[in-house]
């Protein structure tokens, strides 16, 4: 059923879901590819799972179009829809076999043959033999497998996957990500993959957008929304960054000027989403180089002096603090590359950077500087 | 209120969807009506009904007919007839729940919590009880106190009891069959909750320093309270309304308020008078059972 | 100090175990008594041993008669108050509607009144509507007051269950029909069982109310009134002690099966999910 269906993008229009007063989506627009990999990442209670419920029929859209291909699914019933689920709660039925549970989709559909394909997709998620134990009798990670099996199975045009590795350990994860990965390339299924693991979203995903309280902030290749986010949130929400406040002063020739906290800084005109106003001028810690004192600035260099007022060793890198002469706190991260340039926690130091690499991004007039670590993990940790 | 299994624990359920179509807004009304209008037609419709017939003229009978006279004096007239019987029933019921919770919570309490692979057993052991007919079972409870059976003379040896003392006939083998024939009520609805009780709770309770008997007054007690009022409510309601264990283990002097009813009803055929009684028994239980809900602060009970 | 720390360790197991005994003695008696031959009529003492109650149940006819007349009204009152009951509470579990509240209430009230205002109450509206008492009117008092133990029974399964199942299930291709039927229906089967045993239960015992409400129909209960004014026959033992009989080996099997599939007990309601690890 789901494969004789003509393919298409997921679009979503102008989709909106309020409970009550309360907006949980607002106004979402977003158009996902055909056979693409699209990671939706976010604070818990951004609204994440509602989308998914949309998508998938559960919940009816305050206002708004689901469309597959050019076909409006917003209104129709969820078993009609080519879209499986992978919930975040597995919603396993606990009176059925896992033999059962992950043929269940199929034999609504009326196939009777199941048997091989149940014996294969088992296989799949490594749970070869446990197809004659009940959900209660398996661990949450193999539930989680078993979840993941009994959607998978339909081959749907689009897969819905709300957190679905999140009961895993680090190698098993690893693993089945690699797995859903070769399974979304070999069948070209449309993977919408909740996560709050950003080094999964953005290893595994082709898209990436970032939301916040019902809305999408940006959307984008993984390299991009890391490399030049367009808001604060998305700035700090993936990675870790450097955001001083300042003002821009105006563009001349390919670069914008901006003044804070009594110095001059400037960024490429391409880096920049604004160029007047209020500004948060941005660095990630891992493009900031420490050094003892600015006569080690090579030229067309950027950088500010402070004090290091904490050095923790975390194996690959040292991540320092430097306390600038106003009171914030820099994070940078340097690698352990094995040059000994360390620099000593309660010395001066100066954190330089090439323009080339910083971003400028409009900032609310009250916003101050956001530089200490909003995640105090770096990219990748799980949460 | 729930019997069997107390709501209100685990994860809340989710909130039942919006109404979708005219059909689907229909739909509860279709399921309820029918079940809804036997309760209406022989529960509520009787009610109003005994209510008239308890202001009926007291000088009538069932061969000259009633007639309705809004004789309110029926009711101070009962309460002044019979009011040692009324308070015997309360003290009875509530003497006997005192009983029932001492050996019901320990029995739940074990059940859920400690029994293991025997829990099923257990459970058995209290239902099945419940299928002997309990008319029979409170006979079986005269020939143990019996004057010439084991238990009074066992008694009677160790001087417990007068050489001429008794068990049967007296207010002690009320209360007895009481607390026996209600327990069952009282014991599974405690269970169900007690059951649902999650142990790493209580580990976590003596993790953070509480002693056993804190560690059971702020956490297990708290939480096994809807299934406490429950049962509670199940086993006071039938027990004061209760009239077989007084004919059968006691004597005329311990005659409960339900002796008076029916023998009004059925002997003396002095229908205002039993109609009377009978609403002013169901007064005091509401009377009783809401400022105990309010009290125990549970509306989950309904 | 050995002794002390093993009784604080086990008092609860042994007082429950106590409570079970005290609960076990009338029906040890009841088994005991039914192989009785009594010394006289009115005797309740043990007196002989002999088989002869067990091999002829039915040597006082009008027992069984009653026995059987038990059996069909409880079988006709639990089949309808199940139905009806079962109706109702998925009214309230799964529906919004003016009105919850009130019948909220409807279905509290008969828990909350006394048998005998009920049967009082009945008899009083089959008077003045001269319908005659008997077999019918029976069955009609009984599923009045078996209904609303039946929709708090299978209030609490219902309520109880994940809806998200539900929502699974339709994810998975099955329509609303093929939903109930292959998801909700079987979840809640346990709770509408226990419902019909516990109907059965209570209208198979039932005394008060159909006392005020059997006309000249004798149930099984109102044999055993009546007879224990003049002198019980030892054959009611024996149907005592096979009910019990009966009742143990049903709510053996019926747990036995639910734990071969792994479900909660027959009587505990709603099988709550054991706590697994969470996600993160
Ligand atoms: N049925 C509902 N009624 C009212 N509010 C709801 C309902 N479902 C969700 N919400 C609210 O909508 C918001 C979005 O919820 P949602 O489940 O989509 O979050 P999420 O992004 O998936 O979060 P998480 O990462 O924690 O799973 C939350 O604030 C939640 O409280
Ligand atoms: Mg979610």
């Amino acid at each position: 059923m789901a494969r004789e269906t003509p393919a298409g993008d997921l679009r979503l229009a102008n989709l909106t879901k309020r409970f009550g007063i309360f907006t949980a989506v607002d106004d979402l627009s977003l158009t996902i590819g055909q056979g693409s990999f699209f990671a939706l990442l976010g604070a818990s209670g951004c609204g994440k799972t509602t989308t998914l419920r949309m998508i998938a029929g559960l919940e009816e859209p305050t206002s708004g179009q689901v469309l597959l291909g050019d076909r409006d699914i917003a209104r129709l019933r969820p078993y009609k829809r080519p879209v499986n689920t992978v919930f975040q709660s597995y919603a396993l039925f606990p009176h059925l076999t896992i033999f059962e549970n992950v043929a269940f989709g199929l034999r609504r559909r009326g196939i009777r043959a199941v048997d091989d394909e149940v014996a294969r997709m088992l296989s799949l998620v490594q749970l070869d033999g446990y197809g004659n134990r009940r959900p209660a009798q398996l661990s949450g990670g193999q539930q989680q497998r078993v979840a993941l099996a009994r959607a998978l199975i339909n081959r749907p045009q689009v897969l819905l996957l709300d957190e679905p590795l999140g009961a895993l350990d680090l190698k098993l994860r690893r693993q089945m990500q690699i797995e859903l990965k070769r399974i979304q390339t070999e069948v070209g299924i449309t993977f919408v993959h909740v996560t709050h693991d950003q080094e999964e979203a953005m290893t595994m995903a082709d898209t990436v957008a970032v939301m916040n309280a019902g809305r999408i902030e940006q959307l984008g290749a993984p390299a991009d929304l890391y490399e030049f986010p367009a808001t604060a949130f998305v700035a700090n929400f993936l990675g870790q960054s450097n955001l001083l406040a300042g003002e821009a002063v105006g563009a001349s020739g390919g670069d914008v000027a901006v003044t804070a906290h009594g110095a001059r800084f400037s960024v490429p005109a391409g880096r920049s989403r604004t160029d007047h106003g209020p500004v948060h001028l941005g660095v990630r810690p891992e493009k900031l180089i420490l050094v003892g004192s600015a006569d080690q600035v090579p030229a067309g260099h950027q950088h500010v002096t402070g004090v290091v007022s904490d050095a923790s060793y975390v194996g690959v890198s040292t991540q320092y603090l430097l306390r600038t002469d106003w009171g914030s706190e820099l994070s940078v991260f340097a690698a352990n590359s094995g040059t000994p340039a360390r620099v000593a926690v309660g010395g001066t130091a100066v954190a330089y950077w090439d323009p080339r690499h910083a971003f400028l991004l409009p900032r609310d007039a009250a916003d101050t500087d956001r530089t200490s670590p909003v995640l105090d993990e770096p990219v990748g940790a799980s949460s | 209120m729930t019997l069997l299994a107390p709501t209100g624990s685990g994860q809340a359920p989710p909130a039942p969807p919006a109404a979708r179509s005219g059909r689907h807004r229909l739909l509860p009304y279709l399921l309820l009506l029918p079940g809804a209008a036997w309760l209406l037609i022989f529960f509520g419709v009787p009610l109003v009904q005994l209510a008239a017939a308890s202001l009926y003229d007291p000088s009538g009978s069932l061969s000259t007919g009633y007639a309705l006279t809004w004789a309110f004096g029926n009711y101070p007239d009962v309460v002044q007839a019979y009011w040692p019987q009324f308070l015997r029933s309360f003290g009875y019921a509530g003497l006997a729940l005192v009983l029932a919770l001492l050996l019901g919570y320990p029995l739940a309490y074990a059940i859920a919590q400690k029994a293991g692979r025997w829990k099923n057993l257990l459970l058995v052991c209290v239902v099945a009880p419940m299928f002997t007919s309990f008319l029979v079972r409170t006979l079986a409870w005269k020939t143990i106190l019996s004057d010439n059976g084991a238990l009074v003379g066992l008694l009677r040896d160790v001087h417990l009891l007068a050489p001429d003392g008794r068990l049967l006939a007296t207010p002690f083998a009320v209360v007895l069959g009481l607390t026996y024939n209600f327990l069952p009520f009282l014991v599974l609805p405690l269970y169900a909750s007690l059951e649902r009780l999650d142990y790493r709770l209580l580990e976590a309770a003596t993790d953070l320093y509480a002693s056993p008997v804190q560690a059971f007054r702020r956490v297990t007690l708290p939480l096994s309270m809807p299934g406490l009022v429950a049962g509670t409510l199940l086993f006071f309601i039938p027990a004061s309304g209760d009239y077989i264990n007084a004919e059968l283990l006691g004597t005329p002097n311990e005659y409960m308020i339900g002796n008076v009813i029916d023998s009004a009803f059925l002997v003396r055929l002095d229908y205002p008078q039993g109609a009377a009684l009978s609403f002013l028994l169901m007064a005091a239980i509401l009377a009783v059972v809401f400022g105990y809900l309010r009290r125990a602060g549970t509306e989950e009970v309904l | 100090m050995r002794v002390s720390r093993w009784l604080a360790d086990r008092w609860v197991m042994i007082v429950a175990l106590l409570v079970l005994g005290y609960l076990a003695l009338p029906i040890l008696v009841v088994a005991g008594l039914s192989f009785n031959r009594p010394s006289s009529r009115l005797s309740y003492d043990f007196n002989e041993f002999t088989l002869d109650n067990w091999r002829q149940p039915c040597a006082t006819s009008d027992m069984c008669d009653a026995v059987v007349r038990s059996v069909q009204i409880g079988f006709v009152a639990t089949v309808v108050a199940t139905v009806l009951g079962t109706l109702m509470a998925f009214a309230l579990v799964r529906h919004r509607f003016r009105g919850r509240s009130g019948i909220n209430v409807l279905i509290f009230l008969p828990m909350a009144t006394p048998e005998l205002v009920m049967g009082t109450s009945l008899l009083a509206l089959f008077v003045s509507a001269g319908v005659p008492q008997g077999f019918w009117t029976i069955v009609i008092a009984h599923v009045m007051f078996c209904v609303s133990f039946v929709v708090v029974t299978v209030k609490a399964r219902l309520a109880g269950m994940d809806r998200r199942l539900e929502e699974a299930a339709m994810d998975l291709y099955a329509s609303e029909w093929q939903t109930f039927r292959r998801i909700t229906l079987p979840l809640v089967l346990p709770g509408i069982v226990a419902a019909a045993l516990l109907a059965f239960s209570l209208s198979f015992d039932d005394f008060i109310i159909t006392n005020f409400n059997a006309g000249t129909t004798v149930t099984f209960p109102m044999y055993v009134w009546g007879a224990a004014q003049r002198g019980i026959p030892p054959q009611v033992n024996v149907i005592g002690t096979a009910m019990f009989v009966i009742a143990l080996l049903l709510v053996g099997l019926s747990s036995l099966r639910g734990r071969r599939a792994r479900r909660a007990n027959l009587l505990t309601g709603p099988a709550q999910p054991r706590p697994t690890r969470r996600p993160s």
